[in-house]
């Protein structure tokens, strides 16, 4: 607890007195990303506006730097703690370069005016963002992604220890969403910044953060480090997932596998059923895949969608077992799919069941062939 | 730190600055008894001229364009800093019905004291205008907790301002006085008639509240941001709030106390200082607006004076007429950003 550079005990948080989440004890040192995840509405602005000093607390404190955070005055709070929220600021007539130049805020005179100084912080900060070519534009211009380097420049030139970020990657594309993490993750590894954010793109929270806080119901649902909280189907649970699957793994989504008989046997295997499945589940056709080893990209996602799947240890040869499975499954479904277009040594007897299919006439093919 | 924007901000300043001055020689030099800019400066700086001459440019003009600049830099800031408040630019104090609550409790003290046969002093009207403009703020606060809609609380804004104009015309047909003519003028809205005394006093309230208005330009450009940010930014919110609404308010009794409602001042000056500046920034706007509201008004008073003359115009009619299609300018602009 000692060593963090922030730490909640026993926070309690909420709106008007009434508590939302209790008793949250989260910490986080210098050069690490702590990250809330949980379903909407679960309270993960709550906790960051507490955090910020937006909302009193209900309960329990706030340790910033070894010291009791509300007792702390405004200006120190200031030149510590930046936030990027995600409510949409509308300033008028105002230039980027303007916007980021608030963040000098606390270290300004009692008119507010800012020095050479202060505009070289400015200038590093955009740079830093890559927001240069913006520095002239109304702030209520810029694109979306834009407008959250240029909050996340106004923040890094406050000079902050710790950054509070309110999911500063909504609305933002791939790419805008890969910068901007890129840099905040550049930031934290000089050691010098922590940073707290919420997150609601969960394979990018495996990615970034140190930490993962999970946000739901009365008190904290879990938190650790990412390899702990994404071992296991436990995002399910937190997101109460009923139709669909999340892979936790990949960090990819799958739809719901569709129900009843399977009507298609695939052979599959090496990333080549991947598409295959996922063409099928948008048709609504059942299917069964096989044989498939449990080390290949193509068993993750048939999991998934196909209504029964032979697997096979990783790294053996197909057994007989599984042979005989695969052979009464394909005989069941009446249809074969082949994507393979080569066999190797491990799943030769893939080879042998489509010969199979052919001897009993059952009718097989290419995925071109097969699904309509 | 950025060259043009400094030479725009100068050359903003130095216009104003100039149509200021020009404005006040002309209403000096405009009205029923003629006076030549020469005589002008005679009577002002020399102190010597013809007899009716100079009572007419000391005793009445003058202090009246005093009154117009005070007033009208008052009504401007006044707008700006409720704008700032509501984070909407058709806020202000005419709109949101502060001007009329203001109204409405100075007519009351009025006949009040007129019916006992007492002077009404210029601090009681202050005291009184400052009174109805809470009053009216506390309903708008009230209204806007629960719409934050800004089209909504504006309407809520005028309909408040209708109730409180309705009593005070109310009040003012029954009451019985000789002096019952003023205050009908007052109601609408007229600098005539203003006293060196008035000038005084409205001068010391202005400028105590102007003072504070610009000292408090950092927070208010942190405030602009939203409360959230300016509350991360170090600014204690609450004690921010309550300081802006009463400022605001002051400002805008000041006005109402001697020269009655006067409409759309508070929105069109601003916006048009901002314009001209191309900024939102306090620091610059602030002085902006008291500036551009004096031209304004000093602009709008010779009007209210001189078209019809001698029948005189009430004010607020001469500046909705230049005022209020700036405020529709603003609103359609504004639908076609959002």
């Amino acid at each position: 607890m000692k060593n963090s550079f922030f730490c909640t005990e026993k926070m309690t948080v909420g709106y008007g007195g009434k508590p939302l989440i209790k008793e949250i004890e989260i910490q986080v040192r210098k050069g690490e990303i702590l990250t809330l995840i949980g379903p909407n509405g679960a309270g993960k602005s709550t906790i960051l506006k507490s955090i910020t000093r937006q909302l009193r607390l209900i309960g329990g404190t706030v340790y910033l730097d070894g010291r009791n955070m509300p007792d702390m005055g405004n200006k120190e709070v200031a030149s510590r703690m930046a936030v990027v929220l995600t409510e949409r600021i509308r300033p008028e007539l105002m230039t980027c370069a303007e916007m980021v130049a608030t963040g000098r805020y606390p270290y300004t005179g009692a008119l507010g005016i800012l020095s050479g100084e202060d505009w070289e912080k400015v200038r590093k900060a955009m740079e830093l963002v890559h927001a240069m070519d913006l520095w002239d534009r109304d702030f209520q211009a810029v694109s979306d992604g834009q407008r959250q380097r240029i909050l996340l420049a106004r923040a890094i030139c406050q000079e902050p220890e710790i950054i509070v970020l309110d999911e500063p990657t909504s609305f933002l594309d791939i790419k805008h969403k890969l910068e901007l993490l890129t840099i905040l993750k550049r930031m934290v590894a000089d050691g010098n910044v922590a940073v707290i954010m919420s997150l609601h793109e969960l394979d990018l929270a495996q990615k970034v953060s140190d930490l993962v806080v999970c946000v739901k119901g009365e008190y904290i649902a879990k938190y650790g480090t990412p390899e702990e909280i994404f071992a296991s189907d436990y995002i399910h649970e937190l997101y109460e997932v009923t139709s669909g699957s999340y892979n936790a793994d990949f960090g990819c989504l799958e739809m719901e596998a569709v129900p009843g008989k399977p009507r298609l046997f695939v052979i599959a295997g090496g990333g080549t059923g991947v598409s295959v499945f996922r063409r099928l589940q948008r048709k609504g056709m059942p299917f069964a895949a096989g044989v498939l080893h449990k080390n290949d990209v193509d068993y993750e996602v048939a999991r998934a969608l196909a209504s029964r799947v032979v697997a096979e240890e990783a790294f053996e040869p197909i057994s007989e077992e599984a042979f005989e499975h695969a052979r009464r499954l394909m005989k069941e479904c009446g249809r074969v799919c082949c994507c393979l277009e080569r066999f190797g040594t491990m799943n030769q007897r893939n080879r042998e069941l489509l010969r199979l299919a052919r001897k009993w006439g059952i009718p097989s093919g290419d995925p071109a062939r097969m699904i309509p | 730190m950025n060259k043009k924007a400094g030479r725009r901000y100068r050359a903003a300043f130095l216009l104003l600055t100039v149509l200021l001055f020009a404005l006040i020689v002309w209403n000096i030099n405009s009205g029923s008894v003629s006076v030549t800019v020469g005589e002008i400066f005679e009577i002002l700086f020399a102190g010597k001229g013809e007899e009716t001459a100079y009572q007419i440019i000391w005793s009445i003009r003058l202090p009246r364009i005093l009154a117009v600049i005070v007033l009208g830099g008052a009504l401007s800031v006044s707008g700006f800093l409720l704008q700032t408040f509501f984070a909407n630019p058709i806020a202000g104090p005419f709109v949101l019905g502060i001007s009329s609550g203001a109204k409405l409790v100075v007519a009351l003290v009025m006949i009040a004291c007129l019916e006992h046969s007492l002077t009404v002093s210029s601090g009681l009207m202050i005291a009184a205008a400052f009174a109805g403009s809470l009053i009216s703020m506390g309903f708008v606060l009230a209204v806007s907790r629960k719409v934050h809609q800004m089209s909504l609380l504006v309407i809520s804004g005028i309909m408040i301002s209708y109730i409180c104009s309705a009593i005070t015309d109310f009040v003012v047909t029954f009451a019985d006085d000789s002096d019952i003519v003023n205050l009908h003028n007052w109601s609408m809205g007229s600098f005539s008639g203003t006293s060196w005394d008035n000038v005084a006093v409205m001068s010391v309230v202005v400028g105590a509240a102007m003072v504070m208005a610009f000292l408090m330009s950092k927070p208010i450009g942190a405030y602009q941001l939203g409360e959230a940010y300016a509350q991360n930014m170090g600014v204690n919110v609450r004690l921010f709030r309550v300081l802006l609404i009463l400022l605001s308010s002051l400002l805008s009794a000041c006005v109402t106390a001697f020269a009655g409602p006067i409409s759309f001042v508070g929105i069109a000056v601003p916006h048009l200082v901002k314009s001209a500046l191309k900024t939102a920034k306090p620091l610059l706007v602030i002085p902006g607006c008291f500036l551009g509201g004096a031209v304004f008004c000093l602009f709008c008073d010779l009007i209210a004076r001189t078209v019809f003359s001698p029948t005189e115009l009430s004010i607020s009619s001469v500046t909705a007429i230049f005022g209020a299609p700036v405020v529709i300018y603003i609103m359609i602009r504004r639908r076609r950003t959002v």
